[in-house]
């Protein structure tokens, strides 16, 4: 088994890799790939043209676009096997909006240093996630058990609500205190600063750290909570922990780069058709694979209609809302 | 020592937990399980009998007294340390589980190691056994949500017995299994007790089941217990009748002499 979970591993990184550097030669400014590879080696002054592309936008936007992908496809995981459903995912589920809602009002309350708003938003963020989360559980729960149909309505639902509670606050206040919130609620990376970038990076590998060690007894919990709990597994702590950590990961990701949907549900199919269903080879992939979808998607976003730009999660949208149909039609029920 | 002990146990279902029955209750149950015997417990429908499966493996707490496993308090016990001391094959598994056969019975060995990421090779080997041992060794690789009712039976047996436990209790082991395997069954849980000295709970519908396979039984009526004895004491037609609220007639059977359960039906 871990040869099973090394050899994966090593081959998406190797795919995120190639990726990675195909992306670093893409982009609407254009440079020809020797002046690429000149200013990735230091080459290049400090205040240039390619330098500030390359080492300023590019880079740190492949870095943000492979956090938020991993984060989107680990929480994917994490809310599939909590309700044993595969079509569950933060934006079907309406963490997303809930998370939403809450950056909008972090971004409204104030603001300070530059990296406190960024702890604040992704805090606030975090709030929102968890109501929204708690909400489609309440909703949607039949006895401890989640039935496809009630599942999504609950999520279609409370999605709709945080929808329309940020359309609200976009409406009662001043646009310009909510730069570019437009083209955020799309689902939109942009090149983070070094320090946002630290603090996305910390937050997913916190949720990640939290879901992955509970992935042996995910799958456990898919015989039910009364077996689980007859094997010798916690189940309300379990579920609680994994919770917690798909709505921190999914507000990292609402904070950082906005709502992007479907991630979450696109990639952990893609992984369960190779590798099976065993959470322990799902969680640590999904991070890796995850990033390498969303940066290809991102780079397709970058340069499809350059020098203008799509939002990334247009793209994933575009791609996403057929595979659900899919999904649904093909597999329901069935994890 | 007794394997499990039951002191004075009462339980009712809170109020606010949503039950599809009404709120219910045990009480006054005391008994000892003996290591190595067969235990059947029966009773009509909402009798009590599945609390009792909850309550041993500590799904539910009692309200009143005390349940013992080999001396020690259930309440002073981990999940893990209860689950490597009793295992429950529950009535069935839910619908389409993605898991392998091999993959499902290694959730067995969970309790023995539960902070380690994967399964060892020990592990490995014996869910192997377990599986060898319910004859589902060449499944190994199918998928368990194409398998029939008999061969996810034996699947859910193979996962309790990877457990390794001193308690093997079963829910309604043969609900939904026709007469031959009900007979595979059968054979298979007298092999397991035999061969390695598991004290088995058989909680049953089926009394003529239970009076074929149980050195005791333990029978309830409306959560408290009716009677507790050899099959020839608790299968008794007055007390059947009051119990079940219809008649009935017991016979024995000619090869083995155990009581025989028939509805004495009116013509």
């Amino acid at each position: 088994m871990t040869r099973r979970l090394v050899g994966a591993l090593a081959t998406l990184a190797a795919i995120l890799l190639a990726v990675a550097v195909v992306a670093v030669f893409l982009g609407s400014a254009r440079l020809s790939p020797l002046t690429v590879l000149r200013t990735l080696g230091g080459g290049a002054g400090a205040d240039s043209t390619e330098n500030i592309v390359i080492l300023g936008l590019r880079l740190p936007r492949i870095a943000a676009a492979v956090l938020a992908g991993g984060a989107l496809a680990v929480a994917g995981v994490g809310f599939q096997a909590l309700t044993r459903n595969p079509l569950a995912e933060p934006s079907v589920l309406g963490v997303s909006a809930g998370a939403s809602f809450g950056v909008v009002v972090g971004q409204l309350v104030g603001s300070s240093g530059a990296l406190f708003d960024t702890v604040r938003v992704a805090a606030f963020g975090f709030g929102g996630a968890l109501v929204a989360g708690a909400a489609v559980y309440l909703i949607a729960s039949v006895h401890g058990t989640f039935p496809i149909q009630t599942l999504l309505l609950a999520g279609v639902i409370v999605g709709i609500f945080f929808g329309a509670a940020v359309t609200v606050l976009i409406s009662l206040v001043d646009i310009d205190r909510l730069g570019g919130v437009v083209h955020w609620l799309l689902g939109n990376i942009a090149p983070l600063p070094a320090r946002s970038l630290l603090v996305f990076a910390a937050l997913a590998a916190a949720g990640f750290a939290a879901i992955v060690s509970q992935a042996r007894e995910l799958n456990v919990l898919a015989l039910g909570e009364e077996a689980a709990r007859q094997l010798g597994i916690d189940a309300e702590r379990v579920k609680v922990q994994v919770f917690v950590a798909a709505a921190l990961l999914t507000a990292s990701v609402v904070a950082f780069a906005g709502p992007i949907g479907f991630v979450g549900l696109i990639v952990p199919h893609m992984l369960r058709l190779l590798l099976g269903p065993d959470n322990r080879l799902l969680v640590p992939t999904a991070m890796v694979g995850g990033g390498a979808f969303l940066l290809v998607a991102d780079t397709i976003a970058r340069n499809a209609v350059a020098p203008a730009e799509l939002s990334v999660g247009i793209i994933t949208s575009f791609f996403g809302a057929p595979f659900f149909v899919y999904l649904l039609r093909t597999r329901r029920g069935v994890l | 020592m007794p394997v499990a002990r039951f002191d004075g146990v009462a339980f009712s279902y809170p109020l606010t937990e949503p039950r599809r029955d009404r709120p219910f209750t045990l009480s006054d149950v005391s008994f000892e399980l003996t290591k190595g015997e067969v235990f059947g417990v029966l009773g009509p429908n909402s009798a009590g009998k599945t609390t009792l499966i909850r309550l041993l493996s500590r799904v539910v707490a009692p309200t009143r007294g005390t349940i013992e496993i080999e001396g020690v308090s259930l309440a002073a016990m981990t999940r893990a340390e209860l689950a490597r001391r009793v295992a429950v094959v529950p009535q069935d598994m839910p619908q389409g589980l993605p898991f392998t056969v091999r993959e499902l019975v290694l959730m067995g060995r969970y309790p023995h190691a539960p902070r380690r990421f994967f399964e060892t090779s020990d592990d490995l080997a014996v869910a192997r056994e377990a599986m060898a041992a319910t004859g589902v060794l060449d499944l190994a690789d199918a998928r368990v949500g194409i398998l029939s009712g008999g061969e996810r039976q034996r699947v859910a047996l193979a996962r309790a017995l990877a457990q390794e436990p001193r308690l093997l209790v079963l829910d309604e082991p043969t609900a939904h299994l026709d007469l031959r395997y009900q007979v595979e069954c059968v054979a298979l849980l007298r092999r397991v007790n035999r061969e390695r000295g598991t004290t088995i709970v058989l909680v049953s519908h089926d009394l003529n089941l239970a009076g074929a396979l149980c050195d005791r039984l333990l029978l309830l009526a409306a959560g408290r217990m009716a009677r507790l004895g050899p099959p020839e004491a608790v299968l008794e037609e007055t007390l059947l009748t009051t119990v079940y609220g219809c008649p009935v007639a017991v016979e024995r059977n000619a090869l083995t002499g155990r009581p025989v359960v028939q509805i004495a039906w009116r013509r």
